[in-house]
């Protein structure tokens, strides 16, 4: 039984543990609102531009002028794999399932024996996957100085991609991250972004016919990179909201944790006093009686 | 009252301007053209250069970096930047001019022997030289 004494410190200390995730909980808050505003104002951006794009690759497709990026290498060997986490930890199962989808994924395609190379980007990614595929690692993209993720670190990471594919480094690329839904939901997923892969719209029976000022294939030329971008820019985005929406239930969960387990230790705390004072009272009238 | 249309400006991190607007003057990778109402359904990508929007309240201008521009029932344009021109001081500007400066310079390390790059970055850097003589604001670097 631990004394009165322990009791009390176990007490305190939980109660400051409830403290530090109550505010990092408020803090996730705050930030998830910020997060979600700046995913709302890119969505118009990547919405449309996906729309054009798609429109215009369905016009292009099948042609043999069509850029490799649309066409793809006409091979299905070298996988890159770009897996998107979070620089910090405390959020639940966030960057594990993101980890676990981008392990499943790279287990299969070895199955399959073709090679995987695996950039990382954000630290805890890169540290959950170290340890079963670090051989495979191409790259870490730190993320950890940038503050608010702006459309120029997308560009950086798409540059960094393109220049490879230019080398012929990849056939395939795909991307990992996970797609925020609600605060309780977030939803890892992998989309592949090179060879680019589009949702098209049938149902738009009469497409527009657009004229093209330079010609279609140069502004496909033009717009295949940035569409590179402009994915990875909103999954960027994804992420983070999805990152604040984790750690926000997670440390929501452990303050109610925290605060059941301070009710817990109170009663088995009064208990104990109780138990004390009903043995100081025996002792006495015990003592009475003897005389 | 004269005939308007739909205009949106939107860049990856946000919404710049949507609402009815008179006409659009659009620097086009071909050359500049004003996109009115009714306008043939065009998809065209931008060089460096101011945007003119005509609404009635008055004219703004912007400038944009590069991106495209689709005219159908009205007019869409996704600018990879684009900054309203009350916002570009002589510091914000330097930095653009800079970054055209980089990767010319690194266009011309890549592509040794190829003109198609290259002659692109001049091109950028050219541009945006030519804005800067347009606000008045000195680019402080020769355009080569």
């Amino acid at each position: 039984m631990p004394s009165l004494k322990d009791l009390k410190n176990r007490i305190e200390s939980v109660k400051s543990t409830r403290k530090i995730t109550k505010a990092m909980q408020m803090v996730a808050a705050a930030k998830l609102r910020r997060a979600q505003d700046s995913a709302e104002a890119a969505r118009p951006y990547a919405e449309r531009f996906n729309e054009v794009l798609g429109q215009l690759a369905a016009s292009v497709a099948g042609s043999d002028s069509a850029p490799l990026l649309l066409r793809g290498t006409g091979k299905d060997d070298v996988h890159l794999l770009v897996v998107m986490t979070a620089e910090r930890g405390l959020c639940g199962g966030f960057n594990a399932n993101i980890a676990k989808l981008a392990k499943q994924h790279a287990s299969e395609l070895l199955a399959k024996g073709k090679t995987v190379k695996i950039i990382t980007v954000g630290k805890k990614g890169r540290d959950a996957i170290k340890r079963d595929f670090g051989n495979l690692f191409i790259e870490h993209v730190d993320m950890s100085e940038i503050k608010r993720v702006g459309y120029a670190d997308a560009q950086g990471i798409a540059k960094n991609i393109l220049s490879r594919f230019d080398e012929g480094e990849f056939d395939v690329a795909t991307i990992f991250f996970s797609e925020f839904v609600n605060v309780v939901t977030q939803i890892p997923t992998a989309q592949q972004i090179i060879p680019a892969k589009f949702d098209v719209a049938e149902d738009e029976g009469a497409a527009t016919v657009y004229e093209y000022e330079p010609s279609e294939e140069a502004i496909l030329a033009d717009l295949l990179p940035r569409g590179v971008a402009t994915q990875i820019f909103a999954a960027l985005l994804e992420n983070g909201a999805s990152e604040q929406g984790a750690r926000m239930s997670a440390m929501d969960n452990a303050t109610r944790n925290a605060g059941e387990m301070i009710d817990k230790l109170t009663i088995e705390f009064n208990r104990s006093r109780q138990a004390v004072i009903t043995n100081e009272l025996i002792e006495i009238i015990s003592g009475a009686e003897a005389l | 009252m004269a005939e308007t249309m739909q205009f949106n400006l939107v860049s990856p991190e946000r919404s710049l301007m949507s609402g009815p607007v008179l006409s659009v003057e659009i620097p086009g990778a071909d050359g500049d053209l004003t996109a009115l109402p009714n306008h043939a359904p065009t998809l065209t990508t931008l060089r460096p250069g101011i945007l003119t929007v005509q609404t009635e309240k008055g004219s703004e201008e912007y400038i944009v970096t590069g991106g495209f521009a689709e005219l159908g029932e009205g007019v869409t344009i996704l600018a990879e930047k684009a900054l309203p021109r009350g916002d570009v001081d002589q510091d914000t500007y330097e930095a653009l001019v800079d970054e055209a400066h980089v990767a010319y310079g690194k266009a011309k390390e890549v592509f040794k022997n190829e003109p198609g790059p290259v002659d692109d970055a001049v091109k950028l850097l050219h541009d945006m030289v030519a804005i800067g003589g347009k606000i008045g604001l000195d680019p402080k670097q020769p355009s080569l």
